[in-house]
């Protein structure tokens, strides 16, 4: 949501596990993907083909994600469909990459990480942070 | 009123009494979300957990947030514009599982709305900086506007 403004010039449209969140936000075309994690086997698949059906569907040009899991299927999904892709790891992992950070730093065009100490001189890049 | 949270997934005790101790001396009332710890408190209005509608309520009323390091409570604290103090768990006192929170907090020194405090003995002074904050500002942090930035060009030119 921090992001939002930045977007609002672009043809967007959000992706969240929870519909109630984007709508506390006026979002009101906003799709819906299951919630998973790497506890959650059956619902990891789920999620994942209901993000490849989202991104069949909306055919981005970009995606973009802030994780987790769902927005890293998306990203994938994105690449079957030949969209640029931009992996943005959550500001609350300052210690080390999220799992789906790590993933994307070979799957995704580019990674940003919003700790300096955290990027890499190569695939995991640092360019500010929303705090 | 103050709301003290320390996140829901470990107990804070050295944190929770040392705000129980002082809370009298606010003039007003102090709401906690004590976790899993096992301190009970009596100067504070304590529940283990709120539920995620009742936690956003508690924080808009709130004058001030006093906190552990918690990155999801910073952010909350800046989506409703208040003044937060930050208190890092510590892995010597076996508050966490390593340090990050006092490098979070490293971090964060200085920024809009965020007070800090490493030490119980230094609550009271920036509580009371705290209650003093008439506004936390609403503008993009110089970093938040980098970031902002770095994804236009990203989005324009397909890199970063």
């Amino acid at each position: 949501m921090l992001l939002r403004d930045t977007l609002e010039n672009y043809d967007v449209r959000f992706a969240t596990t929870d519909l109630t969140f984007a709508q506390q936000h006026g979002i009101t075309n906003a799709e819906t993907l299951p919630d998973c994690n790497r506890n959650t086997p059956l619902r990891t698949l789920l999620c994942a083909l209901v993000a490849i059906k989202v991104i069949l569907k909306n055919r981005p040009n970009i995606v973009l994600s802030t994780g987790a899991a769902p927005g890293y299927f998306c990203l994938l999904a994105g690449r079957l469909v030949g969209a640029r892709t931009l992996w943005i790891d959550s500001v609350a992992n300052g210690e080390e990459l999220s799992m789906c950070g790590k993933l994307s730093k070979r799957t995704a065009h580019e990674c940003l990480t919003q700790w300096r100490h955290l990027a890499d001189q190569d695939s995991v890049k640092y360019r500010g942070a929303v705090l | 009123m103050i709301f003290l949270t320390i996140g829901t997934q470990l107990g804070f005790d050295r944190l929770i009494e040392a705000m129980d101790r002082i809370a009298p001396s606010f003039g007003m009332d102090v709401i906690a979300q004590t976790g899993k710890g096992s301190y009970k408190p009596q100067n504070l209005e304590a529940r283990a957990s709120f539920a995620p509608a009742e936690f956003e309520a508690l924080i808009e009323r709130s004058k001030l947030i006093v906190s552990h390091a918690g990155i999801g409570t910073v952010l909350t604290a800046q989506r409703f514009q208040k003044p937060i103090l930050l208190f890092p768990r510590r892995f010597d006192k076996g508050e966490h599982r390593n340090d990050h929170q006092v490098a979070t907090v490293r971090h964060l020194q200085g920024r809009s709305g965020i007070l800090i405090a490493m030490e119980e003995s230094e609550l009271v002074d920036r509580i009371a900086q705290g209650l003093a904050m008439t506004s936390v500002g609403t503008e993009l942090s110089p970093t938040a506007k980098q970031l902002c930035q770095a994804i236009v060009g990203f989005i324009e030119q397909g890199r970063l």
